[in-house]
């Protein structure tokens, strides 16, 4: 399974939907996915590709992590695997 | 002061998942203490306890309720949804404002906390589930019992060590009997029965390898068990102006602080807390027919609770019934008192005295009346139940038939 079928398949999880119900232009309002499952969601991703997502609760607008759209959540973890894999290597 | 009633009753423990379960157990004298099964129990030196055996949470919640509800919190919801629809009530409008839930536990989400020190600690994970904090805190119980239905009055959790549930159900009677609230929900409960939880216990040397046996002169220590139970405690004129089935009248409360030693139990501290309860219900000694024991099984507690109990009723110590039900459930430290709670409601509503089992050996020092090994029937007008805690704080409830 590639990232973006990884995600869509956490996203659908923590919304309790089908894979098929969830779709790169959806949100996670659109979902019904709300804070509580917003911050179970970046956990879940968080575990799936051993990266760290930075997020606070408190000012999500302020978080490098773009939320806007599955899309979006996608491209996010995209660039933090190559991010984070780049430290590891280096580290 | 308006009357207080219990009009709803719910379980889960090592004898049963409702009440109906648990008096059969109690009746029968059935021991509900087995062999522990959790991860790394071979490295404990305390492996026997009151567990609730072949229970599925996946049965009961879904997903997202697991990932917010601690073992004990599952076993506080099962047990209010027994007490709630007992009682017919259902919370909307003025009834819901003033309704509240008052819950004992002593350890709160022991489990949560042990898993993710096991995660961060052995495991070595930088990260734990965002849920952690809601899961383990000592009020989720409660408070999932107010989500869940609809109940918007005062609402608190109460932390006693091994008297926690008397002490909100002394709590929650108080408020129900001062006008506040007209229901109340009550009770308490505890699970940990974990790795970490039963190690803790360990360290202080008061555990039995074999068996809980109360007031029996070979008992060689406490047993510890888990579950909940919640009472629903309904203003009388309320309760009967619906028809309610009243399962019994709790008529007083009495509480003390020994103030002197952090574990060791103060008879005179105990003696109190039974006097004050007597008290407080306007009931003189010789009324009393059954008391369901604090009963640890350990030598400090028998033997100071015998002497208490000789002390706050004199020669009708000799006439009066005092049982242990920790033999069958074990000890279930913050939620004890509202499993026991039930066997008072049995004596007082069915006739029946549930035993001390194990009993195998007279102790001078326990030379009461302890129902030995199995239940009687007996027709008794008032009952007490009895708790006294570590920290030296006792809390001590009167019931009476109605």
């Amino acid at each position: 399974m590639d990232i973006k079928d990884q995600v869509i398949a956490l996203i659908a999880e923590q919304a309790m939907l089908e894979v098929s119900d969830v779709s790169e232009t959806s949100t996670l309002e659109s979902l019904g996915i709300d804070s509580m499952g917003l911050v179970e969601s970046i956990f879940s991703i968080e575990e799936a590709f051993d990266i760290s997502v930075p997020f606070n609760a408190n000012r999500p607008e302020d978080s490098d992590f773009d939320l806007t759209s599955v899309a979006t959540i996608i491209a996010g973890i995209e660039t933090l695997i190559a991010q984070q894999k780049t430290e590891k290597s280096i580290g | 002061m308006k009357r207080v009633v219990i009009t709803g009753a719910g379980t889960i423990n090592a004898l049963g998942i409702s009440v109906a379960e648990t008096f059969e157990a109690m009746r029968e004298g059935r021991c509900g203490i087995g062999a522990l099964e959790f991860r790394d129990v071979e490295r404990l030196s305390i492996r026997i306890g009151g567990q609730v055996k072949g229970y599925d949470p996946e049965a009961q919640f879904n997903r997202q309720q697991i990932a917010l509800y601690d073992r004990f919190t599952q076993f506080t919801l099962l047990a209010a949804k027994e007490a709630i629809a007992q009682s017919g009530l259902i919370f909307s409008g003025e009834l819901a404002e003033t309704s509240g839930v008052v819950l004992g536990t002593a350890g709160g989400g022991v489990s949560t906390w042990d898993d993710n020190y096991r995660s961060v600690y052995e495991a070595g994970k930088n990260r734990v589930h965002p849920f952690v904090v809601p899961k383990l805190m000592n009020n989720a119980a409660t408070s999932h019992v107010s989500m869940e239905h609809n109940l918007k009055g005062p609402t608190f959790t109460v932390s006693t060590a091994c008297a926690s549930s008397n002490h909100a159900m002394a709590q929650a009677f108080s408020m129900v009997r001062s006008g506040m609230s007209k229901v109340m929900i009550t009770g308490g409960s505890e699970s940990m029965l974990c790795f970490g939880g039963v190690k803790a216990w360990e360290g202080l040397r008061v555990m039995s390898r074999d068996a809980c046996r109360p007031f029996s002169a070979n008992r060689n220590g406490m047993v510890q068990g888990e579950g909940a139970g919640v009472f629903v405690f309904e203003e009388y004129e309320h309760a009967r102006a619906r028809g309610a089935d009243i399962l019994a009248e709790m008529i007083g409360v009495g509480m003390s602080s020994d103030a002197a030693d952090i574990v060791m139990p103060s008879r005179r501290g105990a003696t109190r807390a039974i006097t004050g309860a007597l008290r407080d219900a306007g009931i003189s000694p010789d009324q009393v027919g059954y008391i369901n024991a604090h009963g640890t099984g350990t030598a400090a507690n028998d033997k100071t609770e015998s002497a208490a109990v000789a002390d706050a009723f004199g020669a009708h110590a000799d006439d009066l019934m005092i049982s242990s039900t920790k033999s069958m459930h074990g000890h279930l430290i913050g939620g004890t008192g509202a499993v026991e709670l039930l066997a008072c409601i049995m004596a007082l509503r069915d006739g029946i005295i549930a035993p001390t089992i194990g009993y195998e050996e007279p102790d001078p020092e326990c030379a009461l009346d302890v129902v030995p090994n199995v239940a009687r029937e007996a027709n008794i007008d008032v009952a007490l139940n009895n708790a006294f805690a570590f920290g030296g704080l006792n809390a001590v409830l009167a019931l009476r038939k109605i």
